[in-house]
């Protein structure tokens, strides 16, 4: 499958690897900007319901119900199969959730007794706006804890890299999120964690490398040795992204609808991530003039000899 | 030669068969149960279990067993459909009892004997409702202010000193003028005898001198913290009079209460029961005055307050309230000399004032006005508020037939009112009003479809993993697919073992730890090939390739734990489940991973002489 014997020149290819990340970029900002995201109940509070019928629903008419008993822009789509019903409704400012459930309910059985309710979710705005914050906090404290780790572990210029490389990485993921309008949720969030924490995996797989080709191999440029460095651990990478990928694929699948956005943010984030920790986190650490004195720390860790 | 000390090898193996036996209880699965406690807390009396089958059998409810555990009946049945007839008809035959729909494990006796249990299933596989409250600490604030205004009113009238009115303003602040300079100090002094703690401020109001008066942060925090207890042990018992077991009441954050109902399949009746936000207060009846003529110009007399009984009666109550709901320690229902009656206890502050009132007003008539809240948001200068708009009932009306303090009763009622009051002061002693703010209901047949979705994710892509690494990595794929396998048990053992609930993103967290677990392998195999290509002999390569390894495991695989740890510590629910099994994940592959495999390799490979290792690729 990889040949060892590979000597893809990725750096001078770099070029091109950033001017696309540029455009990925620029892209998603763009519809982050003019679009925005398609922020799911966690965030804008309001009420949800998860509804199935025994034969195909008809949607316009549970729509039609629904307005004409006095809800406001409800949104109703199929989920999943055609039997099944996801209706949205925007919170309002004067009722609580206590009886938007079971008037919903009992609007749409009038119509048509085979409906059941399989899934009920009401946030309230405080909670939701609480929430986005949380979010935002976990993100931030999650990037600024990870470059401390690759500060201590590698200096600087690599923790710059590998922050450059997450950011790339959020951004185009949120961006997928943004341009596709696919519902962006709490798990989605947590998804995208998860792919910080796998990107970042992936870097300083190859950073180990580069550190220990720097020690070992005392000729050469930077460049090349980067080169060299991700030629070798192509293989891994590769392999790595594949098993998780499969397993990923397998949850986009058959894990049904309530995980398949989570498992969908996870796909872009590996794929970005893999991509990434190529270009963008050693392209960038290139662009910092890495030089041996920025990867060995003063004295090698202990670590480093037990089985 | 690669070969482990007897002690890993022994640790490795203990962690695997420690591993199976705390995994073992999961592969019984659960039958539906009902469990029947009682609405006291007292143990089942030993007779019950016979009237417990005898009732099932009348109707011809097929079931497994019925038995005394610890101190519930537990009674299985071999279907859902067969468990909530059985529930209707136990609720009915046995009053006094509350009978909660389950799921017993089918656990044998001898892993039970040891303690073992199954992972515990979270809402979203189960189904159940998740409800969030929010306890309004204003009004919590506001209403204890209100309370030192009264007294302080009374106290200065007593003392003669004439103010010009005391009011409550925001930010917890009473305010009053006094009207002769010369008492000021003996103003100040009753407010020290009221409570010495409150800070004491003169001030001028409209060109008189006054005081105001405030909370300290600390009293403002110990109120808080009681209105949020006080609504957590209410709400608990709110729980406990629906019937559901393994519920979850407790404290989320500064001012949220966090209410879990598993298994619970109306979440219209739970709500209604857990939601009616109410509060309660003994109030004498203004006897000196009609109620039908205040009703009919629709003015009640000063110092009184019309209100109505359910059935429209009206009757005129007295403004000063003599106990609210949060001064009531308990009431139960009974029968006294032969009639009904409902016992009420009040704490030490609310029986001072009990005995007080019911020393100066002997054979007159005291009501208990029932006041349900109701939260309103509406929006005021762009914001959104809370608000709570007051509904007040009387739902009794009794003669003051002794001088009592903190134990009395209450009678006059039927049988059925008189359970009905006991129950609605039980539970309506909330003293401060709660609003849903989080609701998450998930019904039986979606948590199910979550369960088989879940499982049919997790078993695919395991088998894909498995199917991938052996044809790649031959022998060494294989050990690599034994630690996967090793570290699936042990995720689930270590799940059993802390009662953490596995929820869908949990699934999906351990999904992904299958797909991220081998990488640890797959950097030890591809270091041990690159060794063989440079020429080293087989012994030599795994040898180094183990150690060279191990460093950048450890490194990508803690920057994966902080990920996961973040996620942890800023989630809730959902999120958190996810980072659990992402976090053990991580934790339990590492050992798997490096030991485990190590282990296995050096049985293979280790004690001999190796021309060529199984691990695919290069011909070394």
């Amino acid at each position: 499958m990889v040949n060892s014997t590979l000597n893809i020149d990725f750096m001078s290819g770099r070029r091109i690897a950033l001017m696309l990340s540029a455009v990925l970029i620029l892209f998603s900002l763009g519809s982050l900007a003019t679009r925005g995201l398609n922020f799911g109940l966690d965030f804008t509070g309001g009420d949800l319901l998860e509804l199935s019928y025994a034969g195909e629903a008809d949607l316009a008419d549970i729509r039609a119900a629904l307005t004409e008993d006095g809800f406001d822009s409800p949104v109703v789509q199929n989920f999943g199969t055609v039997s099944d019903v996801l209706v949205r409704l925007p919170p309002r400012a004067e009722t609580e959730g206590t009886s938007t459930r079971d008037r919903v309910i009992s609007v749409l059985q009038a119509r048509d007794s085979s409906v059941e309710l399989r899934r009920f979710e009401f946030v309230g705005p405080q909670v939701g706006e609480e929430l986005t914050e949380q979010g935002g906090l976990a993100m931030l404290i999650a990037l600024i804890l990870i470059f401390i780790y690759v500060m201590i572990r590698f200096r600087w210029k690599f923790a710059a890299g590998t922050i450059a490389a997450l950011v790339h990485d959020v951004i185009i993921v949120v961006g997928f999120f943004s341009i596709l309008g696919f519902g962006f949720d709490l798990t989605i969030l947590a998804a995208i964690l998860a792919t910080i924490g796998y990107s970042l995996n992936d870097t300083i797989v190859v950073f180990d490398r580069i550190r220990e080709n720097f020690r070992v191999i005392r000729r050469g440029t930077a460049e090349e040795i980067i080169n060299v460095s991700i030629n070798q651990m192509l293989g891994r990478t590769l392999i790595t992204s594949a098993t998780t990928l499969m397993v990923l694929i397998c949850l986009f699948l058959l894990g049904g609808e309530t995980v398949a956005g989570f498992a969908l943010a996870l796909i872009v984030g590996v794929v970005v991530g893999t991509y990434s920790s190529i270009y963008i986190a050693s392209a960038a650490a290139l662009a910092l003039q890495v030089s041996p004195e920025d990867l060995i720390p003063p004295k090698r860790e202990e670590i480093d000899d037990m089985p | 030669m690669n070969r482990y000390p007897l002690w890993v090898n022994l640790l490795v193996a203990l962690v695997i068969l420690g591993g199976v036996l705390f995994a073992l209880p999961n592969i019984f699965g659960a039958d539906p149960a009902l469990q029947i406690t009682r609405e006291d807390g007292a143990l089942v009396a030993e007779f019950t279990v016979p009237e417990i089958i005898a009732a099932l059998d009348e109707q011809e409810i097929e079931y497994f067993e019925a038995g005394l555990d610890d101190q519930a009946v537990v009674v299985r049945f071999p279907d859902v459909a067969m468990q909530l007839r059985a529930s209707q008809v136990l609720g009915e035959a046995l009053p006094f009892h509350i009978v909660a729909l389950t799921r017993a494990p089918r656990t044998p006796a001898w892993l039970r004997f040891l303690g073992l249990e199954p992972m515990s299933l979270g809402l979203d596989l189960r189904g159940g409702v998740h409800f969030l409250y929010q306890v309004d600490l204003e009004y919590a604030l506001d209403q204890l202010m209100q309370t030192y205004a009264r007294d302080l009113r009374t106290r200065l009238r007593e003392e003669g000193i004439r103010n010009t009115g005391i009011s409550v303003l925001a930010g917890n602040t009473i305010q009053f003028g006094v009207q002769d300079l010369a008492r000021m100090d003996d103003a100040e002094a009753v407010i020290r005898v009221l409570d010495p703690l409150l800070v004491v401020n003169r001030t001028t109001i409209e060109d008189q001198p006054g005081f105001q008066v405030q909370l300290t942060p600390t009293q403002i925090t110990e109120r808080q913290n009681f209105a949020i207890q006080q609504n957590t042990i209410t709400l608990r018992n709110r729980v406990n009079e629906l019937g559901v077991a393994e519920p979850v009441v407790q404290r989320q954050g500064l001012n949220r209460i966090v209410v879990q109902l598993p298994g619970v399949q109306d979440p219209a009746q739970a709500e209604r029961i857990l939601g009616a936000t109410a509060t309660l207060e003994f109030r004498l009846v203004d006897w000196e005055n009609d109620a039908f003529a205040a009703m009919q110009n629709n003015r009640p007399p000063l110092g009184s307050l019309l209100r109505y009984r359910r059935d429209g009666t009206p009757e005129l109550l007295r403004r000063d309230m003599i106990v609210s709901g949060d001064q009531l320690t308990d009431a139960s229902f009974g029968y006294s000399q032969g009639l009904p009656a409902v016992y009420v206890r009040l704490n030490s502050q609310g029986a001072g004032r009990m005995l007080e009132t019911t020393q100066a007003n002997l054979g007159r008539p005291m009501a208990v006005l029932f006041i349900e809240e109701k939260p309103e948001l509406i929006e005021r200068d762009g914001e959104q508020i809370l608000r709570n708009t007051r509904e007040e009932t009387v739902i009794s009306v009794a003669t003051i037939q002794g001088v009592f303090s903190s134990n009395f009763q209450i009678t006059g009622l039927t049988p059925f009112e008189g359970q009905d009051l006991s129950l609605m002061l039980r539970a309506g002693a909330l003293a401060t009003p709660i609003l849903k703010v989080e609701e998450r209901t998930i019904g039986p047949s979606l948590g199910q479809d979550n369960i088989e979705k879940g499982r049919a994710a997790v078993l695919t892509g395991f088998l894909l993993v498995v199917l991938f690494m052996a044809g790649y990595y031959r022998v060494f794929g294989l050990t690599a697919d034994l630690a996967l396998f090793a570290n699936l048990i042990l995720i689930v053992a270590l799940l059993s073992m802390l009662q953490a609930s596995l929820t869908l993103p949990g699934i999906a967290g351990i999904v992904l730890t299958v797909g991220m677990a081998v990488d640890a392998n797959v950097l030890i195999f591809e270091r041990i090939r690159e060794e063989l290509r440079n020429g080293n002999s087989p012994q030599a390569s795994i040898r180094s390739g183990y150690e060279k390894a191990f460093s950048t495991i450890a490194d990508a695989n803690i920057t994966t734990l902080i990920a996961a740890s973040v996620l942890w510590v800023f989630g809730t629910g959902p999120i958190r489940g996810f980072a659990t099994t992402l976090g053990l994940g991580i934790v339990t592959s590492m050992f798997t991973a490096i030991v485990g495999t190590r282990a296995v390799i050096n049985l293979i490979y280790g004690s001999r002489q190796v021309k060529q290792l199984s691990i695919g690729g290069s011909r070394a």
